[in-house]
């Protein structure tokens, strides 16, 4: 059996200090305790999952990491910083970008724009720049407009990029959040459920693209999913929560065996259907 | 053929030219003594309002927040432009220039003070906090009656708001704002209104860009304010009360929240309306609750919505439909 503190680290990792750690992270709400002794470990090109049923604390957590909420205990170390005094915008700045499993895009505004403000830290011109209209306005719109198509052309968007956000189907206001936070330039990306309400097509071809992603971005990917046939095919690493505790850690292999997360999460009907 | 797009730099010359051929024909207009001096200083009127109404649209329709202090900030405007107009320190023209700009920025400055404990907080205290900003700002201007007048109002002051001047700063005013939007900053600010959590993991600093916008439009508020000042000479505290930000909130509303085509359109409109209606003047309140209440019942978004008016993009449209119907003329 693993000791599901010890980090697990893809061979490609082995010399790379983690990317993001959390030590004994919790949280309560009033007299609930929503988080409790969240250890984790992740290294910079690792996909990781985190699994566990329903109200399990897993959105919690990623709340905790981006200071949507305050821990109350513990701590997280990004690139081995402490961000301990950031707030969500200074968590997003040190690199960490994230989806909602409430999609929460800028519905009124195009896609091109929703992608745009993901990049608004990656220009630089300043407000009297904007309005006189300076050559480092032109220079730095330009640079990000094509940046924003070819971030687009991931999930081959470009060319919906006029069309109001609010107005895309399920899926693709899943995948248009997904490239929203690529385009804020994260060293680790927070995905939420991003398969929730996708087809099993769609499931599919999110999968190739989470893995396209990190190679590509050579970034790492934190997963909350509920289908498990993505988290096994695309995850190097799982973590299990249930009740807001770590109930185990390892490939996924090692968890599907696991007699703790069976019980727990997968039923003590058997094994998981994938 | 459809693809039909005026380059950048062609468009700002389009617009430069038709916003210049719209100076000089008002100005035209209201040189030649074809209008008597009601309807002089009722355009100049519309062009103080226009410049109200596009400036409380950028906190309320793009940033979706909902400040109720805007005479408030009319008001430190007025006095501290006629303040220093009075004071007669500069030639005429060096003077209304700097007259307007520390009207300004004296508004900015009020603006950035209160908005920055107002807006770090969540929630409705925008609203409260402004409501009581521009009730303070009477009772202090009725106190320091030395500088201000008090009750009895500060006199001689310049007429200064020529139409040049006044729509003047309504041309830079809506130009400002619309480059302002149409930038990384302009978008942070809608971001903020459209979800501020994402905005806030976009790594989006909303605390200043909601000062940002509440400074910018207390800007134009003042500049406005020092215009009003400039148009009737006299000063009474009793003009910038709570129903006169209610009144532009309206025109905001009315036009559409986040159009600045809108805030235009239904400032020009409810402006002169009286004087069209000059029978109708005692009943300026009722018909307006009726208007707001019949567009709310047809039209929630307001007469506009959210629709921006270009006058490029019109002329593209039209070239597009002339070349359009050229190339199936050909084609049959
Ligand atoms: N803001 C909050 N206030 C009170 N309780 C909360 C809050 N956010 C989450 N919780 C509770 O924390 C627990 C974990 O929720 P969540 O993290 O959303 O679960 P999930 O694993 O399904 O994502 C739930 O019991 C939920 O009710
Ligand atoms: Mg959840």
């Amino acid at each position: 059996m693993r000791d599901p503190k010890a980090p697990l680290i893809p061979e490609r990792d082995h010399n790379k200090s983690p990317v993001l750690e959390c030590v004994g992270l919790g949280i309560d709400f009033g007299g609930l305790t929503a988080v409790d002794d969240f250890n984790i470990t992740i290294s910079p090109t690792e996909i990781c999952g985190l699994i566990g049923p329903n109200g399990a604390g897993k959105t919690t957590i990623f709340n905790l990491l981006t200071k949507v909420y305050n821990p109350t205990r513990g701590s997280i170390f990004l690139e081995g910083n402490n961000t301990k005094r950031y707030n969500t915008k200074d968590v997003n700045k040190a690199g960490i970008a994230r989806t909602f499993q409430n999609i929460r895009l800028f519905k009124n505004l195009t896609v091109l724009e929703n992608v745009l403000i993901g990049l608004h830290n990656e220009m630089d011109y300043r407000l009297v720049q904007s309005i006189f209209r300076l050559p480092s306005y032109w220079r730095s719109e330009r640079i990000a407009r094509d940046r924003a198509h070819e971030l687009l052309s991931i999930f081959n968007m470009q060319d919906i990029a006029d069309h109001k956000a609010g107005s895309l189907p399920y899926g693709s206001q899943r995948r248009l959040e997904i490239i929203r936070a690529l385009a804020t330039n994260p060293a680790i990306l927070l995905l939420d459920e991003p398969a929730a309400g996708m087809n099993p097509a769609e499931t599919e071809s999110l999968m190739e693209h989470i893995g396209e992603i990190r190679d590509t971005f050579q970034i790492a990917i934190f997963l909350i999913e509920h289908d498990m046939q993505l988290v096994m095919g695309v995850c190097e690493g799982v973590a299990v929560l249930n009740y807001g505790k770590l109930i185990a850690k390892g490939t996924p292999a090692e968890i599907q065996k696991d007699p703790r997360v069976i019980e727990a999460y997968l039923g003590t009907g058997g094994q998981a259907d994938a | 053929m459809n693809e039909f797009k005026i380059s950048m730099p062609a468009r700002y010359i389009i617009n430069s030219i038709l916003l210049a051929a719209f100076i000089v024909a008002g100005l035209l207009i209201t040189q030649s003594g074809l209008l008597g001096r009601a309807q002089n200083a009722n355009i100049i009127s519309v062009g103080i309002f226009i410049i109200l109404a596009v400036s409380l649209n950028l906190p309320t329709g793009y940033l979706g927040q909902l400040p109720l202090g805007h005479a408030g900030f009319m008001a430190i405007g007025a006095y501290a432009g006629a303040i220093f107009w009075r004071a007669d320190l500069l030639p005429q023209n060096a003077s209304i220039v700097a007259g307007l700009l520390v009207a300004g920025l004296a508004a900015a400055f009020v603006g950035v003070l209160i908005g920055i404990p107002a807006l770090r907080l969540k929630g409705d205290y925008l609203a409260i906090i402004t409501l009581g900003f521009g009730e303070i700002i009477r009772v202090i201007i009725n106190n320091f009656d030395s500088i201000t007048g008090g009750a009895r109002g500060l006199h001689g002051i310049p007429r200064y708001s020529s139409f040049v001047i006044v729509y003047l700063c309504v041309i830079i005013c809506c130009v400002a704002i619309h480059m302002l939007m149409k930038s990384r900053h302009g978008r942070a600010i809608l971001s903020i209104r459209e979800n501020e959590i994402a905005a806030e993991s976009c790594g989006i600093n909303t605390t200043y860009y909601k000062v940002m916008a509440f400074a910018f439009s207390a800007f134009f508020a003042g500049v406005a304010g020092a215009l009003f000042a400039g148009n009737i000479g006299i000063l009474v505290p009793g003009e910038f009360d709570f129903m006169t930000s209610i009144n532009i909130l309206m025109i905001v509303v009315l036009g559409g929240m986040g159009s600045m085509a809108g805030a235009v359109f239904a400032a020009s409109i409810l402006t002169s309306l009286p004087l069209f209606m000059v029978a109708l003047n005692e009943y300026r309140m009722i018909i307006y609750a009726l208007m707001l209440i019949i567009v709310m019942l047809f039209k929630p978004s307001g007469l506009l919505g959210t629709y921006d008016f270009s006058l490029s993009r019109l002329l593209e449209k039209l070239i597009r439909r002339l070349a359009g119907k050229k190339g199936g003329a050909d084609n049959a």
